[in-house]
């Protein structure tokens, strides 16, 4: 049953481990979102640029991703570039297993699942804003670089920000999902750690209650960037 | 890619139909009907109904849908007293597990989409109906719980798409419904991308149908927002 001496750090314990599986978390997440935010601003311009041709392409990668098990578009990803990396590695005569890297795939699997959601949080902050802003702007002499950088970004990333913050928490969740390809973060270590052990509920629980850590303090962070970008804003 | 493959695949992951189904509508209907109580709860004014189911969802809302299922199937099941009560019988089957699970789940997340309804009911509404002498019971079932969730529509259908997909997590538990098939076919064939894109397309399907169930009820149930032709 519960046994928290198993959580001590150093060898007898799991504790480190359980320390270090958080910390790769985290850096999965972090990187998970950056990629996200990333691909979201080309899919969102895409959405909006008026051609139709890249629009169509970006609504049907949002709501492929966002209609489809997220654990599927992680195997999709996962199973998927391994096995065609190793198709082509065939044609070059290579036929032994390739294992591709554990966090540069969990990144980019739940990046692309982030980016999904991302890209409707951008697009509805840039339908926002007054588009007499961007004539002003153009009448003013502002190239359509220079409107984009210093008129339109800095207030679609303001109106973005919620949006962003629950993009985040469900990105840090989905994290959780990438356990199953074999990356050692929180889950996949619990799990090792419950079956040596034989001692699950320890281990999970300890999962669930570094898992809301993570989310509160996130939470309290998004908070604290929404009242920075709001700290000019006019109270009525 | 192997086109005949996706359609083997197709109509071999459609028998596991059933077993998504049934998860599906078990937890809604579970989760919905508990969640009324749980809204009314949370809205209360007595501190300790409101504070618990507070932070119920606090916990709920802040751990992945992975943890919470590891933790009935695996967690509770390691506990001796559970494995010799009569909870057994439900816990020992994943099935059940991970009905549980998913009900736990959307409670928590339907219970904060319904509050949102009930908390958007105007104050007029509900003075016109103490003004008229209604008692709380026929104010709440005949106007705000209906207007709450009218109310609550289009969220609670972006809720049912979540379930939706939230059911393929519970084929971790060695439960094999359409995800779990498309694993097993996974490592017979070795051929992934088939097996999940079958796999992917009925899922997006079921989305579709949700989508518009949901668009049908707001059009029903907003006869006041239709264009008048």
């Amino acid at each position: 049953m519960l046994n928290f001496n198993l959580l001590i750090f150093g060898d007898t314990g799991w504790g480190d481990e359980m320390l270090f599986s958080c910390i790769m978390t985290i850096l999965v997440s972090l990187s998970a979102m950056g990629l996200g935010v990333f691909i979201a601003i080309f899919a969102a311009w895409a959405k909006i640029s008026g051609n139709i041709v890249l629009k169509i392409i970006a609504n049907f990668y949002t709501t492929v991703i966002r209609g489809v098990p997220e654990l599927l578009v992680i195997y999709l990803i996962f199973f998927g570039s391994s096995a065609g990396i190793m198709y082509i590695s065939k044609i070059f005569g290579y036929h032994g297993y390739i294992e591709l890297h554990a966090f540069t795939m969990g990144t980019i699997s739940v990046g692309i699942i982030s980016a999904a959601y991302s890209t409707e949080v951008f697009r509805g902050a840039y339908n926002i804003i007054d588009k007499g802003q961007v004539e002003a702007a153009r009448s003013l002499g502002l190239s359509r670089i220079n409107t984009f950088i210093k008129i339109l970004a800095p207030q679609i990333l303001k109106h973005a920000l919620p949006g962003l913050g629950n993009v985040w928490q469900i990105t840090l969740k989905d994290t959780a999902l990438i356990s199953v390809t074999g990356l050692v973060e929180i889950m996949r270590q619990s799990r090792i750690a419950a079956n040596v052990t034989h001692s699950p509920l320890t281990f999970y629980l300890t999962a669930a209650v570094l898992y809301l850590i993570l989310t509160t303090f996130s939470s309290k962070a998004f908070n604290k960037l929404e009242d920075y970008s709001n700290k000019n804003q006019v109270k009525a | 890619m192997d086109f005949q493959l996706i359609i083997n695949n197709f109509l071999v992951i459609l028998q596991g139909l059933d077993e998504t189904l049934i998860l599906i509508f078990l937890s809604l209907i579970l989760g919905f009907f508990i969640s009324i109580p749980f809204a009314l709860a949370r809205v209360s004014s007595i501190k300790v109904l409101s504070q618990s189911v507070y932070y119920y969802i606090f916990v709920i809302r802040g751990t992945p849908l992975l943890v919470q299922i590891y933790l009935i199937y695996f967690g509770l099941g390691s506990i001796k007293i559970v494995r010799e009560s009569f909870l057994w019988i439900l816990l020992k089957e994943p099935f059940w597990c991970g009905v549980i699970a998913l009900v736990i789940n959307t409670v928590a997340y339907t219970t904060e989409i319904f509050r949102g309804g009930i908390q958007s009911v105007t104050k007029g509404q509900i003075e016109s109906c103490k003004s008229l002498g209604m008692n709380k019971f026929t104010m709440y079932f005949k106007i705000i719980l209906p207007n709450a969730f009218r109310q609550a529509l289009p969220a609670y259908g972006n809720e049912i798409i979540l379930m939706v997909k939230a059911t393929s997590l519970v084929s971790l538990t060695t439960y094999m419904e359409m995800t779990g098939i498309a694993r097993s076919i996974m490592y017979k064939t070795f051929a992934p991308v088939e097996a999940f894109i079958a796999a992917g397309s009925i899922y997006l399907f079921l989305n579709f149908l949700v989508v518009q169930l949901i668009k049908f009820l707001e059009w029903k149930y907003n006869p006041h927002l239709r264009i008048k032709t």
